[in-house]
């Protein structure tokens, strides 16, 4: 496997070599050559901001599918909360668990319940006195990478706690290894994700050395044939586990209502984040006390790999949390208020490494350099960040051209420049006439 | 001070009293540079805070000023000169919680009494000069290593 792994790819035929992803990309990750949009492998954070704005759809995550299955004994799926959120607030969780397992699965284990456990380690965290405010969140992969590679100062900040799904992933495969009797290697663990950033913390986890999950099936994926054995599968089953205080960390706020902290900033969408971050490394942030950012506008019912609206999802989330409530206390269910210290796999743990994606050179003295040489040549570029050279803006143009990777000429208005002074030379030069023709020159 | 290479990327900015908008933006830019040319990423956040509580500093309290950052191999000086209020008694703006900024400034989370005091822990030299009605001059400097001392 190459150093990096990335779950969004392109669809070669379908790309018109237009600008809008490369333009939208957060980390300045894309470039366009030879009319196709082309992915700086050490720069992707895997957000999947360019598969929802391609508007030819040719942007896609690599995800598993259910034939997948096939290679395991014991199939278990792990979905995430934002699963529920697809569908009406009046189908019962216990029904499209059901579902899941009509097409294929073996048991359920819901991630849901692995954000409750996160929830209340995360609370044990702020106990501590190691802690660096503002904490930031680390249940959401993309914003994670963004740390990595834009704000590796950050880092620390970070909560040192594996996301819910990991945790999810590792109770699941312990549970049923020791209830089913068969060896934790036999189990596949799927996780039904709304994204492909989580995706890619499976085959590249974040925090640990290898992915407690087998595999992640996107909603997508799975959704036709969910809606159809919603229909089908029998009623009355009760497979429910997880609380509405797990299953809410699907919408942004979620998760800090469950943390329960004060001064807490909730703040999603990329670009949103990617400011916020900004702040907080200025030291402006001195009043905040946890940061809940997500890359998705409204959380993870925003996944690029949902299908429902995301404010219709919202809406269907925050009913249904209400039916849970009024369900639970009718029934004396309480969200959950111990967890073994197992499921947080601390000795799996290994420190975010930074990667650092801005450095021009290795060699200070030549980045030193190449800074001058971007900074000269963005004074000479139009401003217009029209795209058109391929690179999202001038600065960027600046910044490929200081790493030799582009020309000057790359740029239209540069290029049209050239060509209208050497028009004007070559005009200049047919008026010339030799001295035995010129009148004037006698 | 002489340092030993000459190479150096000199970063000028002029700043506006009260310009909350453009407010920042000079500390952003001088920390891009650093990160473009690699330096530690716990320097550049001391950087980028002591430039930041600088630069606002200037913001809050001044008419108009200069920032100017010198940004070499191995430090970083970055030099504040304003045309503003100044400042009666230093001593007593270094203390921690001393403020002289106004009620709106600190409704709006600015003004808290911790600039300048930030702004010596953050830096490795720090120096100030201020002369009442007239303006208020400082200058920082950062090692990029923190094992060597300029200047010395």
């Amino acid at each position: 496997m190459s150093e990096y792994f990335h779950s969004v790819r392109l669809i070669e035929n379908r790309c018109k070599g237009c600008v809008i992803c490369a333009k939208r990309c957060p980390t300045e990750a894309i470039r366009i050559r030879g009319g196709q949009s082309q992915i700086i492998e050490a720069r992707c954070i895997d957000c999947g901001e360019c598969i929802r704005r391609c508007p030819a759809h040719a942007k896609t995550a690599v995800t598993e599918s259910l034939d997948d299955l096939n290679q395991y004994k014991f199939n278990i799926a792990l979905p995430a909360p934002t699963l529920y959120a697809q569908f009406a607030p009046d189908i019962r969780i216990d029904t499209i668990l059901s579902a899941l397992m009509e097409i294929g699965f073996d048991d359920i284990f819901e991630v849901a319940q692995g954000a409750e456990i996160v929830s209340l380690a995360i609370k044990d965290y702020l106990k501590s006195s190691a802690v660096s405010f503002p904490i930031i969140s680390s249940a959401c992969p993309a914003v994670v990478r963004l740390i990595q590679v834009k704000f590796p100062e950050l880092i620390d900040n970070l909560v040192p706690i594996d996301a819910p799904t990991e945790v999810a992933g590792r109770v699941a495969r312990a549970r049923a290894s020791r209830k089913h009797g068969i060896h934790p290697d036999e189990i596949g663990i799927w996780f039904i994700t709304p994204c492909p950033a989580k995706m890619t913390a499976v085959k590249q986890p974040l925090g640990s050395e290898k992915s407690n999950i087998t595999g992640a099936i996107g909603i997508s994926e799975v959704y036709g044939r969910l809606l159809k054995a919603v229909q089908d599968v029998p009623a009355g089953v009760e497979r429910r586990h997880a609380s509405w205080v797990g299953v809410n960390w699907a919408i942004s706020g979620g998760e800090s209502l469950a943390v329960g902290i004060d001064k807490q900033l909730i703040v999603h969408e990329i670009n949103n984040v990617n400011d916020i971050l900004e702040q907080v490394a200025l030291g402006k942030l001195a009043g905040v006390n946890y940061i809940e950012a997500l890359a998705c506008a409204g959380g993870c019912i925003g996944g690029p790999l949902t299908i429902q609206n995301r404010f219709v999802a919202e809406v269907n989330m925050k009913l249904r949390a209400e039916n849970m409530k009024a369900e639970d206390t009718a029934k004396g269910r309480v969200p959950l208020q111990e967890y073994r210290e197992s499921a947080l796999g601390a000795n799996e743990r290994r420190a975010i490494e930074p990667r650092p994606i801005l450095r021009l050179d290795e060699d200070i003295f030549k980045a030193m350099y190449k800074v001058e040489v971007m900074e000269k040549t963005l004074q000479q570029l139009p401003g217009l960040d029209c795209g058109s050279c391929g690179s999202p803006n001038c600065k960027a143009l600046a910044e490929d051209i200081a790493q030799g990777k582009a020309s000057s000429t790359d740029c239209v208005f540069k290029l049209r420049e050239r060509v209208r002074d050497l028009a004007k030379e070559m005009i200049d030069l047919a008026e010339k006439l030799p001295p035995s023709l010129d009148k004037d020159s006698s | 001070m002489e340092s030993l290479n000459t190479q150096v990327i000199v970063l000028n900015f002029e700043l506006k009293g009260s310009d909350f908008e453009a407010a920042g933006e000079a500390s952003s830019k001088i920390k891009l540079v650093l990160q473009q040319i690699g330096i530690r990423s716990d320097v550049i956040r001391r950087i980028a805070i002591s430039a930041y509580e600088a630069e606002m500093n200037v913001i809050i309290h001044a008419y108009r000023g200069k920032m100017k950052a010198e940004i070499f191999s191995d430090h970083t000086k970055i030099t504040l000169k304003d045309e503003g209020p100044g400042i009666s008694d230093i001593k007593l703006a270094m203390q921690e919680g001393y403020s002289t900024a106004p009620d709106y400034i600190r409704e709006m989370g600015f003004g808290a009494g911790m600039g300048l005091p930030n702004m010596v822990r953050c830096t490795d030299k720090f120096d100030i000069e201020s002369s009442v009605g007239i303006g208020t001059t400082i200058s920082m400097t950062v090692c990029h290593n923190p094992l060597t001392i300029v200047g010395q």
